[in-house]
């Protein structure tokens, strides 16, 4: 296969920066759109010319860092993260736009990684349980419903990449926060912080540069955790419940 | 958003609902406007009911754009800069909903002035709401704002209901279709609702 890249380049925060074009060829369809990066850096470094600069971890769709938006979607075509998208979803000869996340929240800073650190302090203003740590406790010690365990593993599957705010227009982090909040609400183990947490994150979610949920739906569409939209309503829900009490 | 958004569409229903009285004949519609202002009577006085929807619809209408107002700024602000192509995955009536409601508020002062206050009604008779209706719908521009205008209410519900459920934290993965199906059905009805005046006018049908 064959393709045109038009890649966001940024040589540093303050850069204005702009879309150069590259052409790659001999991509095999069953290469992920990291590796076909990696080959595109490859024949630049070769050339002397600056690699282009993404952020890549474990390459398996669990970390979350291979954020970037590919032709306006976030994560590109298919529900799953950069990492795990394969060439396969392309057309051969097809011009393929590629961009940062685009929020005032997440300052780029160099090509298409961002600085995704505010989603660090919304975790840190509650999202996690205050209990002594140790060697795991026995699994029976806290007995925890069914459906609570299932619903709860359905939002703590979110991964924290970003896609939401990226693909939000008014680049809110409702999902996000909603997912982590519901998550550890749902537990028994995060019940004595219940009010405290939803109150910390959304308050923390607000001092950042995030913008306020219209729910449009986008968040939940770009997902590739597959994160419900409904969370949204069980955030706003625990918000409330946190507040007036 | 949510709150006042709500306030609003009960009384739209309810509007919609007395609108069609137009279709029983002018002493039945003259004649339901004369009774809005005797309800509550004798512990309110004369118009007071009216008077105090109006408060506290003039103070939602003012809630709902305020905080239009500082959400959309703020939501412009989080997306300084644009992507070179975007795909919107959102519904169109989601899209549509900051644009929809300028055009409702600005459609609500012409409302006003056409029908209220008779400023611009071509027949203008105080207390005969049935002939002031037919005369600015038999007029194209009086037709013409209102059909475009109860277009935009659908449109506005269609999302608004749904989302202020979002918003209230009503909404959970079981509801979700249903609260989706009855903002579709509430819309629909609405405008249906509200369309059939004019058009009934415009036919020949209303005289």
């Amino acid at each position: 296969m064959n393709l045109t890249l038009r890649i966001w380049r940024q040589a540093g925060p303050d850069d204005p920066g702009g879309f150069s074009t590259y052409r790659v060829g001999d991509i095999s369809p069953d290469m992920s759109f990291l590796e076909m990066l990696d080959t595109l850096n490859e024949t630049l470094a070769l050339r002397g010319e600056e690699p282009v600069a993404f952020d890549h971890d474990c390459r398996e769709g669990i970390c979350g860092a291979c954020g970037m938006v590919i032709d306006g979607q976030a994560h590109g075509p298919q529900p799953t993260t950069t990492c795990q998208l394969h060439m396969r979803h392309f057309e051969d000869g097809a011009t393929v736009d590629v961009e940062p996340w685009r929020a005032a929240a997440f300052p780029v800073v160099k090509d298409l990684v961002v600085d995704r650190s505010a989603l660090d302090r919304v975790i840190g203003a509650g999202g996690y349980i205050t209990a002594p740590t140790g060697s795991a406790p026995e699994a029976h010690a806290t007995p925890v419903p069914k459906e609570a365990a299932d619903a709860a593993f359905e939002h703590a599957a979110c991964i924290g990449c970003g896609a939401c705010v990226a693909a939000c227009p008014n680049g809110s982090a409702m999902l996000f926060t909603a997912a982590k909040v519901v998550h550890l609400n749902l537990l028994p183990q995060g019940a004595p912080e219940r009010s405290s947490r939803v109150r910390g994150m959304v308050g923390a979610m607000d001092a950042e540069d995030f913008g306020g949920c219209t729910n449009t739906g986008e968040c939940a569409t770009a997902c590739p955790k597959g994160i419900p939209l409904s969370a949204i309503s069980a955030l706003n829900r625990e918000f409330l419940r946190g507040t007036l009490r | 958003m949510a709150a006042t958004g709500a306030v609003m569409l009960l009384y739209l229903v309810a509007h919609m609902l007395g609108n069609l009285k137009i279709f029983f004949g002018p002493d039945d519609l003259n004649g339901y406007a004369a009774w809005l202002r005797t309800v509550g009577q004798p512990f309110l006085g004369h118009a007071w009911f009216l008077w105090i929807a109006r408060v506290v619809l003039l103070a939602s209408v003012v809630g709902h754009g305020v905080a239009a107002y500082q959400l959309s700024r703020r939501d412009l602000a989080a997306r300084p800069q644009k992507y070179a192509r975007r795909r919107a995955r959102s519904s169109y009536a989601t899209r549509t909903m900051r644009w929809g409601g300028v055009i409702l508020a600005l459609f609500i002062v012409w409302h006003i002035l056409d029908l209220t206050t008779l400023t611009v009604n071509p027949r203008a008779e105080e207390g005969h709401p049935y002939q002031n209706v037919v005369a600015s719908f038999s007029t194209w521009y009086g037709g013409g704002i209102y059909i475009v205008a109860m277009l935009a209410v659908g449109l506005h519900v269609r999302h608004g209901f749904w989302s202020a459920a979002q918003t209230l934290g009503v909404n959970n993965a079981r509801r979700d279709r249903v609260l989706k199906a009855t903002a579709n059905v509430l819309a629909l009805v609405l405008t249906a609702g509200f369309l059939a005046v004019p058009v009934a006018v415009m036919i020949g049908a209303v005289k």
